[in-house]
């Protein structure tokens, strides 16, 4: 298990330094010389003669990206053109704010999931059973900009429930909270559908086995053989479904950071966009790949020791 | 396989049709999915105006019997432009699949029945790719390659790859421990040969079914980056850009997001329930949702 541990967060490490690298010549491919494309049209003159002679923009490819590699591993991700700050300290402040969001979707996510997928499989092939699988299926299948959209539209601007704009990261710790119940159900919602189909399943295939048999046959309460053993094993591959489904929750978080005006790094990389501000919005994509590979990989560390199994396939 | 004579295979296919018919999800799938494709493929015969036709007088007009979706901020007629985002859509998401396909079935089966010093190599490329949350890199990378829908569909091909390459290679790799693969190589057939003739038609089916799942989300994100202004450019229409333009305008009219929402929202629900569909009908293995 050590071994296997080690492995992984090997592997993480060599895909983080790939994944930096290929972003580095994917950029240098783009139309136009290589200073503009790293900085942008807004860059001075100064900026671009600058990263022209710390990168070696006229080196050889590999020296240019063992640069660049050696810049990003230090913590220079270049200058906010905006700001004129380093963009390490713009993500600093705009970093937390996702993990925020991230963190309360999953809990959304797993709390709506988990329950209706246990219910789902003990009623199965109720009218519930089959609500709760059209259901999932229509949530997985609405795109994350219409439900913010929506989900502003009718519970922050109609109905009040919920503040429309920002983070309230300024007012104290409920408001904080109140802020991010919107944003976080806009982003977890379509994850409800996926772990409660999964969690349905597993729970089937767990509710059939030999020792749920024999818990029923010692007599024990059928809610303590669901509640207490069953739901435990069933809910394990949640954990793969959370740990792949942070990129795609990061790109739905894009969506509801712009529609509600929350602070984060999709916020930030929209108007960074806008601007033509590049070092923020590649050092945002840096950022995000570091936490998806990190995000993956405790997943992966986590089945395996929940199911031996998976050390070996890995899929 | 081998007995199988082309009539049988014809009624099993009939069979199977019937069957998708006969589950609500898919009905409901095949129904909205033919609409769609009939909409986008006559959109030229469908559109009362031409989509990028200016009228400003006119803006931000509510539906009438002129505009059934009423207008946007510079005039244009909304339904002509749902109609002709409906055919941006589906062709960003059916090249996309088919590419994002092809390209994985290729890398996937060189990196399971191909040499062995390629098959690690593949994998980390795989791996690297799949570390970039899809949106984010678009949204980094597409202004630097200019926004449009060679970069759309470029963006969504390359970040899908491994997604297919790895399914491919997992089930090239059970499939090639079969008694009939070690039967073949054994009568000295080429493994090349091997793999198109013999392993490929046993692997595809579930690939096919898996890339029918993939349409909605390729849909999902082409209308997602062209609200984020990285997708399609205007004067070209998409959903997603009149979605934007209808959260840009939302205080003096509503109708722009309907009118961008309930296509988008039409398209991913037919084209899931389809996939969903297709997935119980032909390959009940392959579901894992339960």
């Amino acid at each position: 298990m050590l071994v296997y541990s080690l492995k992984r967060i090997g592997l993480g490490i060599l895909v983080l330094l790939l994944a930096i690298s290929s972003l580095y010549i994917l950029i240098q491919a783009a139309p136009g010389d290589p200073a503009s494309a790293m900085l942008g049209p807004r860059a001075t003159p100064a900026l671009k003669a600058a990263i022209t002679e710390k990168l070696g923009l006229d080196q050889p490819m590999p020296v240019q990206v063992f640069n660049y590699l050696a810049s990003v591993l230090q913590g220079d991700l270049g200058i906010d053109l905006k700001t004129k700050q380093p963009v390490l300290n713009t993500l600093k402040i705009h970093l937390p704010r996702t993990l925020e969001l991230l963190g309360a979707s999953v809990l959304v996510a797993a709390l709506t999931g988990i329950p209706l997928g246990c219910i789902a499989a003990v009623r199965r092939n109720s009218l519930f059973d089959r609500a709760i699988g059209l259901l999932s299926v229509s949530v997985i299948a609405v795109p994350a900009v219409i439900i913010a959209i929506f989900g502003m539209l009718i519970f922050a601007a109609g109905l009040g429930w919920a503040p429309a704009i920002g983070a309230g990261e300024d007012e104290g710790f409920l408001s904080l909270l109140h802020h991010l119940i919107l944003p976080a159900i806009a982003v977890g919602i379509g994850w409800v559908g996926y772990i409660a189909r999964l969690v349905r399943a597993s729970m089937i295939e767990v509710l059939s086995t030999n020792y749920v048999r024999n818990a029923r046959a010692f007599g024990l309460p059928e809610r303590r053989i669901i509640y207490r053993y069953a739901l435990r094993i069933a809910v394990a591959p949640t954990i793969t479904v959370i740990g792949i489904g942070v990129g795609v929750m990061m790109g739905s978080a894009v969506f509801v950071e712009i529609v509600f005006a929350r602070p984060g790094i999709g916020k930030l990389m929209y108007e960074a966009v806008l601007l033509r501000n590049y070092p923020v919005s590649l050092g945002a994509v840096l950022a995000a790949s570091f936490i998806l590979i990190v995000a993956t990989t405790i997943s992966d560390i986590l089945n395996a020791l929940i199911d031996p199994r998976f050390m070996e396939t890995g899929d | 396989m081998a007995g199988t004579t082309p009539t049988i295979k014809r009624s099993a296919l009939m069979d199977g049709f019937w069957r998708l018919l006969s589950d609500p999800m898919g009905a409901i799938g095949v129904v909205l999915v033919t609409l769609l494709i009939l909409s986008a493929v006559f959109a030229g015969l469908l559109s009362p105006y031409d989509p990028a036709a200016i009228d400003v007088p006119s803006k931000l007009q509510a539906p009438s019997w002129a505009h059934w979706l009423g207008t946007d901020h510079l005039g244009r007629d909304v339904l002509s432009r749902a109609l002709f985002g409906g055919r941006v859509a589906l062709s960003v998401a059916l090249i996309s699949t088919a590419m994002a396909v092809g390209f994985g079935v290729v890398l996937g089966m060189i990196a399971g029945f191909g040499p062995k010093w390629l098959d690690n190599p593949i994998v980390l490329a795989f791996d690297t790719v799949r570390a970039y949350p899809v949106i984010i890199l678009a949204l980094a990378v597409g202004p630097i390659f200019g926004a449009g829908l060679n970069t759309v569909i470029g963006i969504l091909v390359v970040t899908s790859v491994p997604y297919y390459g790895r399914i491919v290679r997992t089930s090239v790799i059970a499939a090639s421990k079969a008694d009939y693969v070690e039967a073949l190589m054994a009568m000295g057939m080429s493994r090349a040969r091997i793999l198109v003739r013999h392993i490929l038609p046993n692997i595809i089916g579930p690939i096919l079914i898996l890339a029918s799942m993939d349409i909605p989300v390729f849909i999902a994100a082409e209308a997602g980056l062209s609200f984020l202004g990285v997708g399609v450019k205007p004067p070209q229409s998409s959903w997603g850009l009149i979605l934007e333009d209808g959260y840009k305008f939302i205080r003096q009219t509503y109708w722009l997001i309907i009118a961008g929402s309930v296509p988008l929202i039409t398209a991913t629900l037919g084209f899931t329930f389809l996939g969903e569909a297709l997935r119980d009908t032909f390959d009940p293995k392959l579901r894992r949702g339960g």
